[in-house]
């Protein structure tokens, strides 16, 4: 796959692939292939696809639970995702961290983080280094709009402030956190967060890849000119359950019509309407292709042995007693 | 021979690891003028980039320390008050140490979390007297606790150069320990390696960091009666346990000496696993911390709830009656 993911081409790549990820993903669970379930990030592709394609390869991300869009888009192998949601021994992270933790270090992905608003400072460690080293990296750190009330993150944003690092917080504002709306959660607002701190903050159309790319140039302009962190908030909606454990669950928060207008906006659609039709075809058929040989090398790849459950406890190698028996 | 306190051997392991790798950088509150004065002299020495004064926000700075070291730095940060660490908590357990195994060992998390100044400081009270050790050793956080000198100048410089995340806990009651040593003595103490302070026959004194000391003053005031091996794991985590089959080989009794609470503490473990694994002559005991301690102000209820001489003589008098 040719990557130039900043075209109106490879930003429709990238949310055809993410949104196919997904389903294909959802059926996995449906099948028990993927035990646990994922967190669905369907409907705010455009928000991992434009702000991945403002970045260069040795720039680098930090994830959450909702975070295969983010790695997919950073670059992450879509079979070896799909094999680490299916917890096999060729996954990305060997089948160790699964759908909430998905890493590639290589291509700078330092981590999906499963605790909201964990990952900002240690972002900010990244970035910090970069400029230290005397590089001009960017370092994102993503984040649902849960994650705005959560103190360490509003430590970090200062932290990169004051130290000028850097830092693109994207905040994904899909208007909720579980089932809690943001009205509900948030007193002031998402970007007041960042302008307390002195950060530049915008909120953006996140339906839109082209509108979130443009936002992101900027901020990744401004930190590697050493301008400092800025903030992003991309109004979105996530069009699927918070977990698929809703599916079967059957939680209400969100009556029909609104899921309906919200599902209204998809950013496939805004964004393949950019493409001829030859075009659009051109990158599904790939994209099918791609998430069918994904599927099939995640299945027919081999679990890890019970025996190394504890491999890699220690960088070190150092082995843990067992939990029985001498 | 030059003299030696623990406090300026912490202070020359982090000068001497900082001049001999570059990687190395000090973060913390007031590190640069050195309030805890572990990091003395280092600001002018090798300047801003490599001693950073953090504002307040011990998680978000315990947090940049695993980025950094994700991207391959090896911070130490220092915490000023041992109880911080509860408020880092998730930031060391539920983070840094898990990085290397969720992701299948692609990332390492070579951080040192530096606490000089644990356990009872006399007079601090209830939030700032803890002495948690046994909290990460349970999570599986590499964990040291020195006793000397110049185990702190070794575990130190040891922590420092490991690849995993290390808790170093300096006791505040051993810090103005002195000894007179050689410099170019100093050197690396591989983790997990006890240490035998003094040799006996009858029973083991297992003592932790400050307490070594007050175990070799009992063993030296019971010398007459009974022959006391003092065997310091100077490691929490990973913790020596052939170390102590050996020394209890020799002697067949056993008595704990750990400043952590009692349920699920250091002493907790390794009774549980002399009775597993090894052959007692008598039952073995504890001296620890009440359950759920909390330290409180009046010195003489501070001192009411430290393991303490009185009671090492007595547990010991009680294992030698079998
Ligand atoms: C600190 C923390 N609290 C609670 C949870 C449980 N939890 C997981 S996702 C989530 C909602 C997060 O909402 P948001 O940050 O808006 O992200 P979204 O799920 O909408 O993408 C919660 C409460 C958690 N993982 N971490
Ligand atoms: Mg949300």
């Amino acid at each position: 796959m040719v990557r130039a993911p900043d075209t109106d081409v490879g930003l429709y790549r990238t949310v055809r692939l993410i949104r196919r990820f997904e389903e294909r993903a959802v059926e996995l669970v449906r099948s028990g292939d993927i035990v646990g379930g994922i967190h669905p990030y369907t409907g705010q592709e455009a928000v991992a696809a434009g702000v991945c394609a403002a970045l260069r390869d040795d720039d680098m991300i930090t994830s959450t639970h909702r975070g295969h869009g983010h790695v997919l888009a950073k670059g992450a192998d879509p079979a070896r995702t799909l094999a680490e949601l299916t917890g096999r021994a060729t996954g990305l992270n060997r089948g160790r961290g699964g759908s909430m933790h998905a890493a590639d270090f290589r291509l700078g992905i330092l981590g999906a983080n499963a605790i909201v608003g964990a990952n900002g400072a240690i972002t900010a460690g990244a970035a910090w280094v970069a400029r230290q080293e005397g590089g001009d990296q960017v370092a994102v750190s993503f984040f649902g709009d849960g994650a705005v009330n959560q103190g360490v993150l509003l430590e970090a944003m200062n932290l990169a402030a004051l130290w000028r690092l850097p830092v693109l917080f994207v905040c994904e504002n899909n208007g909720y956190a579980t089932t809690l709306t943001v009205a509900d959660a948030v007193a002031g607002t998402i970007t007041g967060r960042g302008a307390a701190f002195g950060i530049p903050a915008v909120t953006v159309d996140g339906m839109d890849p082209r509108t979130v790319l443009g936002a992101a140039r900027e901020a990744v302009d401004r930190a590697r000119a050493g301008g400092g962190p800025s903030l992003i908030e991309c109004l979105t909606y996530r069009f699927d359950a918070h977990h698929t454990w809703e599916h079967r669950a059957g939680v209400r928060y969100r009556d029909d019509d609104e899921v309906r207008s919200g599902r209204e906006r998809d950013p496939v659609v805004i964004q393949g309407t950019r493409l001829t039709d030859g075009e659009r075809e051109r990158v599904d058929a790939e994209i099918e292709s791609t998430m069918d040989s994904a599927v099939a090398f995640a299945l027919d790849s081999p679990h890890p042995d019970p025996a190394g459950a504890l491999d890699y406890l220690y960088a070190t190698g150092m082995r843990a007693r067992p939990g029985g028996g001498w | 021979m030059p003299w030696l306190s623990y406090q300026k051997a912490l202070n020359r392991a982090l000068a001497d690891e900082l001049a001999r790798d570059p990687a190395v950088f000090v973060l913390g509150e007031d590190v640069r003028v050195a309030v805890s004065n572990v990091t003395a002299g280092l600001f002018k020495r090798f300047g801003p980039d490599r001693v950073l004064d953090a504002p307040l926000s011990e998680q978000a700075f315990t947090s940049f320390a695993t980025g950094a070291a994700l991207t391959g730095r090896r911070p130490v940060v220092e915490f000023q008050i041992p109880s911080l660490l509860y408020l880092v908590f998730e930031q060391i357990a539920n983070q840094a140490h898990k990085f290397s195994l969720m992701t299948g060992g692609q990332a390492r998390v070579p951080v040192t979390y530096l606490v000089p100044g644990s356990g009872s400081r006399t007079g601090w009270a209830g939030q700032h007297s803890d002495h948690p050790y046994a909290l990460f050793a349970h999570a599986g956080v590499k964990t040291v606790v020195p006793a000397t000198p110049e185990d702190a100048y070794g575990l130190l410089t040891t922590a420092i150069r490991d690849d995993d995340p290390v808790v170093v806990f300096a006791p505040a009651a051993a810090l103005g320990v002195r000894v007179d040593i050689d410099y170019d003595e100093l050197g690396p103490v591989p983790l997990g390696v006890g240490r035998v302070h003094r040799e006996g026959g009858d029973v083991t004194v297992v003592a932790i960091g400050h307490l070594v000391h007050d175990a070799l003053a009992v063993a030296e005031e019971l010398s007459g009666d009974v022959s006391v091996e003092v065997f310091d794991p100077r490691t929490a985590y990973p913790f020596d346990w052939d170390g102590l089959a050996a020394s209890v080989a020799r002697t067949g009794r056993l008595v704990v000496f750990d400043d952590s609470n009692r349920m699920c503490g250091i002493a907790a473990e390794v009774i549980a696993t002399a009775a597993e694994r090894l052959d007692l002559l008598a039952p073995p005991a504890r001296v620890t911390r009440p359950d759920g301690a909390v330290v409180p102000f009046a010195l003489g209820l501070d001192h009411a709830v430290q393991p303490d001489r009185g009671r090492l003589t007595t547990a010991i008098q009680k294992v030698l009656k079998y």
